[in-house]
């Protein structure tokens, strides 16, 4: 016990030692939580868009007020010709052009019908969706309310509430996500490089030719990145909370629990990668491309799952963190218990023994 | 209890097709201080690592203060020290810090064991606040040694302690073996410096996995049975190129500025010799009847 108390001093010797370590440590999920909050948004929010309006009466005026004064979009540019249009685009700010056309007003009563055309720059396909949506929605909220006054014989009024993110906010989907990436980065790679180090540096030479057990030498390593990982976890869930107004509805000590167990397996495989890694460039390499990048790109964090290819979407249910981000939604943004997510929570147990027995397995107790 | 500490039969060990180690065997007795010789390359580290339970053998056994290598290993590794040829400890912990992590690692305390590393670690402990990484060759050397001591091994293993150390450190590092000695622990310590091997109880000369020979520094020495000269002239290359042609020569080595040579005749008469050198044009002639050192067998148990 004694022998194996001094090796986790010694362990946190290295880490609070190295600046670099502690920058990753800390410095990186820091810096990670910020920038996805506030950098990169898909959120629709003062948009600018250019006005072509042929006709110029009462109701497009009217139109354009509501567009502009909802927040979501901000009048940039007056267009008076169609090569003006290219134009703007070109320069790069605006991003929609509306077009009236026409008498406007004039054939809205008499024929019962108007067209306007909406023109977004789709070099960015997925905000353009949103952009023209948004106009869209605008333009018939007001239509519904100019028609008030006239019955028409059978109406559709359909009403949508989007439940557990209700302002639809980026950051509610990006907290989760990154705190499975935050804690399989720091977890896994930092202690998968830590034994690789020793590899590296010869040291593992002497420990394997001491009275240390291989369980020992394992549980050394763990034992300090378990604890710093679990004060990143609260660091993340604080940001997210007090900075994204991110809610935690449900029981935090479940989420905290959920969250160390994400952890545990994290570690195990740090481990397991350590065992096949000769030194510390291989250990990140592998960690890197086998847990970082499935991370991001498979587990849901990013792209839904359910649009994948088949095969894909297979790959996605061995990825960890996909199981870990669907327990943190459901506790943190539905506030379910564990009855909830227990299948979760039991796939994210059997993983770890899993990979706990295959690294002890292979953890080799002589050089070859 | 046996008289011997380390016992080694017929032990042979490849990576892939290059074979490290050829069939060797060899008995050594408690409180040895026994040599391993030989250039790099010649099966040393291997056969260390071998006897360390680092690496496992393709054929033959050997047992460690009476354990088997392969079955206990667990055993060994409580009773050995091991130094490896590479520094390897932890840079960035402190002179200090690196010897009380062994020490619990061991189970037991700086404390306990002082006496046996006093005379080794008093020359670093002025720097013991410093990192292990900013000490001189020769002081990371006497940590190590200190760190492969703190738990009182009955068997010490240094794998080429002394290279890349000052002279000055070598010769300390060597005198300080010699004094744990008196603690009846066993050194099996490998050098590729034939110098060192006089200082061993007894060594045993390697090449290419191979034992060449393996008896007391004197009595290898007394394995040559040829008159041994050195000769200087003013012109080393020449002579080199001389002597090789002479047709008398048995041997030609350069030791330094002197060349070693042993001539066919086997007679003390050096006569012969130097009228040779006078007409091959060199001047300045010495030749001296000497007695051989370790590498001079060395060299000669290679050619057969």
């Amino acid at each position: 016990m004694k022998s194996f108390l001094s090796f986790v001093k010694k362990e946190f010797y290295h880490i609070f030692r190295d600046k670099k370590t502690m920058l990753i440590l800390f410095g990186i999920p820091i810096a990670q939580v910020l920038l996805f909050g506030f950098v990169i948004t898909s959120e629709i929010k003062n948009v600018k868009i250019a006005v072509w309006d042929k006709s110029n009466d009462y109701i497009t005026q009217e139109i354009t007020n509501k567009i502009t004064s909802s927040g979501f979009f901000e009048l940039n540019t007056i267009i008076n010709h169609q090569s003006e249009i290219e134009k703007t685009f070109k320069k790069g700010k605006v991003r929609e052009v509306i077009i009236f056309e026409h008498d406007f007003a004039k054939k809205l009563h008499k024929e019962k019908k108007a067209n306007i055309q909406l023109i977004a720059d789709a070099s960015d396909a997925n905000s353009a969706n949103m952009i023209a949506n948004y106009t869209k929605g605008i333009i018939s909220n007001y239509m519904i309310k100019h028609n008030e006054k006239i019955k028409l014989p059978l109406q559709i009024i359909t009403k949508e509430r989007m439940l557990y993110n209700e302002s639809l906010k980026d950051v509610y989907m990006f907290v989760p996500g990154i705190m499975a990436m935050i804690l399989m980065l720091v977890s896994a790679m930092m202690t998968s490089i830590s034994v690789a180090r020793e590899k590296e540096m010869g040291t593992m030479e002497v420990i394997l030719v001491s009275p240390l057990k291989p369980i020992q030498i394992l549980l050394g390593k763990v034992t300090p990145y378990l604890a710093l990982s679990i004060i990143n976890a609260v660091i993340i869930i604080a940001l997210g909370y007090f900075v994204f107004q991110m809610p935690i509805i449900g029981s935090l000590s479940l989420l905290m629990s959920e969250t160390i167990l994400f952890i545990l397996l994290a570690l195990s495989l740090g481990i397991l990668i350590s065992t096949a890694a000769a030194n510390q460039q291989v250990a990140m390499f592998i960690s890197m491309f086998a847990l970082l990048l499935p991370t991001i790109l498979l587990s849901g964090f990013i792209f839904p799952i359910e649009n994948m290819p088949l095969i894909l979407q297979w790959i996605s249910a061995i990825m960890p963190p996909k199981y870990y981000i669907i327990i943190l939604k459901n506790i943190m943004l539905k506030g379910t218990g564990l009855l909830f997510v227990w299948k979760e929570t039991l796939i994210l147990i059997v993983m770890t023994f899993f990979f706990i027995l295959l690294s002890a397995k292979k953890f080799k107790i002589r050089l070859e | 209890m046996s008289e011997y500490s380390v016992i080694i039969s017929n032990i042979s060990k490849s990576y892939g097709d290059v074979s490290a180690v050829k069939n060797i065997s060899v008995n050594i007795k408690k409180g040895e201080l026994f040599g391993l010789i030989g250039p790099d390359g010649g099966g040393k580290t291997t056969l260390i690592r071998i006897l360390t339970t680092l690496l496992k053998t393709d054929t033959g056994n050997a047992t460690v203060e009476g354990f088997d290598i392969l079955k206990e290993y667990k055993k060994i590794r409580q009773i050995i020290g091991y130094m490896p040829g590479r520094f390897s400890l932890y840079q960035d912990l402190t002179v200090e810090e690196n010897l009380s992590f062994f020490a619990s690692v061991f189970g037991t305390t700086i404390e306990k064991n002082y006496a046996l590393i006093k005379d080794i670690y008093s020359h670093i402990e002025p720097f013991k606040k410093r990192k292990a990484g900013d000490l001189s060759g020769g002081m990371k050397q006497k940590l190590a040694l200190s760190c492969a001591l703190i738990h009182k091994p009955k068997v010490l293993f240094l794998d080429e302690p002394t290279t890349g150390v000052d002279a000055v450190s070598r010769k300390e590092f060597w005198e300080m073996l010699k004094n744990l000695q008196q603690y009846q622990i066993t050194i099996i310590v490998s050098t590729p410096y034939m110098d060192e091997a006089g200082l061993c109880d007894r060594v045993a000369l390697m090449q290419q996995g191979k034992i060449l020979s393996i008896d007391s520094p004197l009595n290898i020495s007394k394995q040559f049975n040829k008159t041994l000269f050195s000769v200087k002239t003013e012109n080393k290359f020449k002579l080199l190129t001389d002597l090789r042609n002479y047709e008398n020569m048995n041997s030609v080595n350069a030791f330094g500025q002197y060349i070693h040579y042993t001539d066919l005749s086997n007679s003390n008469e050096t006569n012969k010799l130097e009228e040779y050198l006078k007409v091959k044009n060199h001047t300045v002639i010495k030749i001296k009847k000497i007695n051989p050192t370790i590498e001079d067998c060395f060299i000669e148990l290679m050619k057969q």
